[in-house]
């Protein structure tokens, strides 16, 4: 491998790599604002400067290839002047806005002035005004004020979201980011350029002013929107989530995810939760406890035929939940009726990260066995004929999907439902557990592509203690009681599936012999072969491919 | 075991005690003619000097707003996690204002690090010390009991320039 000097160190790289990308596989930062490693080289922001022996002058690292030989330096007095410079140039217009600004905390402007300015200004003239509130978009608010010309955004519209929707206009310090004539950023990855903007000039209108960024904890977790199931880190205040955003992991998404998994798959743990188990009596459901909804979903499980009792899993649940689901079917109640839906939107997917299968782990219910009795018309079918008297529901809103169940349901002899949220489903309930959502529980999902990956809990469950369960904290989880209103946010009173159902078994008789998580997935993978040799550390932050591979089409960079 | 001796032998003039019971009452009516240090509180209120630290107030500009942009550095700083603050988005220039900003009296410790790391002198150290709570959440006070016009902040206010 050829190889050149980086202050005095001497790094290999490949043919055709950047100064830039070679040093920074080596552990040597330069800094960049315009450079991003999935997008083209614009070369605009000029603060990646390094000077290069027998070269007359500095050259920009991003966009000049590595050479046999060359000899970098990248903290030399020359190079930190430039960067001071470039520093005091982009400075210059830039609003002291940082105490408004939602970008302050993951700013790289921020970080730089601190790492590579010189801590004032000579510029004493009136700065630049521009417009401060521009909806480019349904989700992304710009100002242009604070705008620093790197075309970050402009290059993702064109290149990975594929549809060009911004561009620059006028020149010089007039220089502005408008949406072409008669559109708007609304590409489905449109939320994207948020991440990706260097400073504080795109930012979401979802999040705008809701927390500062050092108020919350984040925790890497899966999204739920699709079965690519992107690498998410959900961000909690006061155990309320207020914002997702997409983790780095290339075999998966990339630096991305689409708006819909950003915007829409989180607000249903903030709202309108199930709450308490609940009972029906006289065609109202009514509170109860956990003692009594279990000893009653126990006492009308043994009411009916094993046969005529149907369970229902689910595709967004994790397999934790549908594996306990499965083994409760087959080892306490005996029956072989399990299957669980599938939700196929064809207008969904895409070729960039959008899949049509849009729910999280449909993969992980097919590998676990449930696929194959039940589908919409056999359910309906078996309801109907009588072959089918019972259903048990797991965390599957199935009656918004097809509204003539609603009545049908009304036929059967009992309808035992988990849901986290109250659903049309829900109220049809004669027993209603409150299950925890995906942001709240322990668990894996399997994607698409046969990748295993982990849910982690973000928000706190009325059972759970933030520090002794191990969950990522904030400074204000850390440090606030009882007697402070801003640690004093909801804690549910909710249960993982496998927990809720090992419940009911043990008031059959049957000990489910779980403590976490954890065991539940170390029997799947005793008892499943597909998971085999994996356990929870493995999986860790970026999952694990199983076995069993399916050719797909890779994400192109 | 031996009886200790006392560390002084008093002369006969000490022992008597008369003439030093008359010295220490000259004191005495030597202090009555002194200026006093004491007042009668709380019949007669203490002003304090503009350099004092009482319980932070928020604000009111002339025209009636408050100057907060709830940037969330007053909170930040806080060494007792005292402040509270929800920003939300409004149609002046300023753009953000806090929709909620509590202070939890009883976790405040009058540091004043919360005057020192505003941007916008929004929150200053007022000169009322008078707290007394019968519970716990009358002690955290919210936008109602902390927004103050600057009318009557002008000499923190004033102190404070002469030191930034």
């Amino acid at each position: 491998m050829p190889k050149l000097i980086i202050d005095s160190k001497e790094v290999s790289f490949e043919q055709g790599q950047t100064v830039l990308e070679a040093a920074r596989e080596n552990g040597i930062k330069i800094p960049h604002f315009c450079w991003h490693p999935k997008l083209s080289i614009s070369g605009n922001c000029r603060i990646c400067l390094v000077e290069i022996e027998k070269l007359p002058k500095l050259v920009i690292s991003c966009s000049t290839l590595a050479a046999e030989g060359m000899i970098v330096h990248t903290r030399s007095e020359k190079v930190i002047n430039a960067r001071n410079a470039v520093m005091e140039f982009i400075l210059i217009n830039h609003p002291l806005d940082c105490p408004i600004c939602d970008e302050a905390g993951e700013c790289k402007l921020q970080d730089y002035a601190y790492k590579h300015g010189t801590g004032e200004s000579r510029f004493v003239e009136e700065k630049n005004h521009k417009d401060k509130r521009v909806e480019l978009g349904p989700h992304v608010m710009f100002d242009a004020e604070r705008c620093i010309s790197c075309s970050r955004c402009i290059r993702f519209c064109d290149e990975i979201a594929k549809e060009a929707q911004l561009t620059f206009i006028k020149r010089g310090d007039r220089v502005t980011i408008v949406t072409y004539p008669g559109q708007q950023l609304d590409n489905p990855y449109s939320m994207n350029v948020v991440d990706i903007c260097p400073v504080g000039a795109l930012t979401s209108r979802d999040f705008r002013f809701k927390a500062r960024v050092w108020e919350m904890s984040s925790t890497a977790s899966v999204c739920q929107g699709c079965s690519r199931g992107c690498n998410i880190d959900i961000w909690v205040r006061n155990n309320e989530i207020l914002r997702l955003t997409p983790r780095k992991n290339e075999e998966v998404n990339s630096y991305w995810m689409c708006d819909h998994g950003r915007l829409n798959t989180f607000k249903f743990v903030n709202e309108n939760r199930v709450g308490m188990p609940y009972i029906k009596s006289g065609g109202e459901l009514i509170q109860s406890t956990w003692d009594a909804a279990v000893n009653k979903a126990a006492s009308l499980l043994k009411t009916v035929n094993k046969d005529k009792t149907a369970f229902i899993g689910s595709a967004s649940a994790s397999c934790e939940d549908n594996y306990i689901l499965m083994k409760f079917a087959r080892s306490v109640i005996g029956t072989k009726n399990i299957s669980y839906y599938k939700y196929i939107d064809e207008n969904f997917g895409d070729d960039i990260l959008r899949r049509s299968d849009v729910t999280p782990n449909s993969t992980g219910a097919d590998l676990l066995g449930m696929n194959g009795y039940l589908n919409y018309s056999n359910l309906s079918d078996g309801i109907n004929n009588g072959s089918i008297k019972a259903v048990y529901l797991m965390d599957d809103n199935i009656v918004d999907k097809d509204p003539s169940l609603e009545a049908l349901f009304s036929k059967l002899d009992f309808l035992i439902v988990h849901s986290s949220n109250m659903t049309k489903t829900a109220g049809m309930a004669d027993v209603l557990f409150p299950s925890a959502a995906f942001a709240e529980i322990n668990g894996t999902l399997v994607n698409f592509n046969k990748r295993v990956q982990r849910l982690r809990p973000a928000v706190a469950l009325k059972e759970a203690d933030r520090s002794l369960d191990g969950m990522n904290v904030s400074r204000l989880d850390k440090f606030g009681t009882g007697y402070d209103r801003w640690a004093q946010g909801r804690k549910r009173d909710a249960l993982s599936g496998w927990k809720i159902i090992s419940m009911i078994a043990a008031q059959l008789n049957n000990k489910f012999k779980y403590d976490t998580a954890e065991d539940v997935f170390n029997e799947i993978v005793r008892s499943i072969p597909e998971f085999a040799g994996l356990d929870y550390e493995l999986i860790g932050k970026n999952g694990s491919d199983l076995k069993v591979k399916i050719a797909q089409p890779t994400l192109k960079a | 075991m031996s009886v200790k001796k006392r560390a002084k032998d008093l002369t006969l003039l000490e022992r008597i005690y008369i003439p030093e019971i008359i010295k220490g009452l000259a004191l005495t009516l030597k202090t009555m003619f002194r200026p006093k240090y004491t007042m009668e509180y709380p019949e007669e209120k203490f002003v304090p000097p503009p350099s004092y630290r009482g319980r932070p107030v928020l604000v009111l500009d002339e025209n009636n707003e408050e100057r907060c942009v709830a940037c969330g550095l007053c909170s930040r700083v806080c060494p007792s996690l005292a402040i509270d603050i929800q920003a939300s988005e409004t149609e002046r220039e300023k753009e953000r204002y806090p929709e909620r900003f509590e202070i939890n009296m009883l976790r405040c410790i009058f540091c004043g690090l919360c005057e020192e790391v505003c941007p916008e002198e929004a929150i200053v150290m007022s000169k009322d010390y008078e707290m007394a709570f019968s519970n716990r959440e009358n002690a955290i006070f919210g936008k109602d009991k902390l927004l103050v016009p600057v009318s009557q902040l002008k000499d923190r206010i004033e102190f404070l320039r002469s030191y930034k």
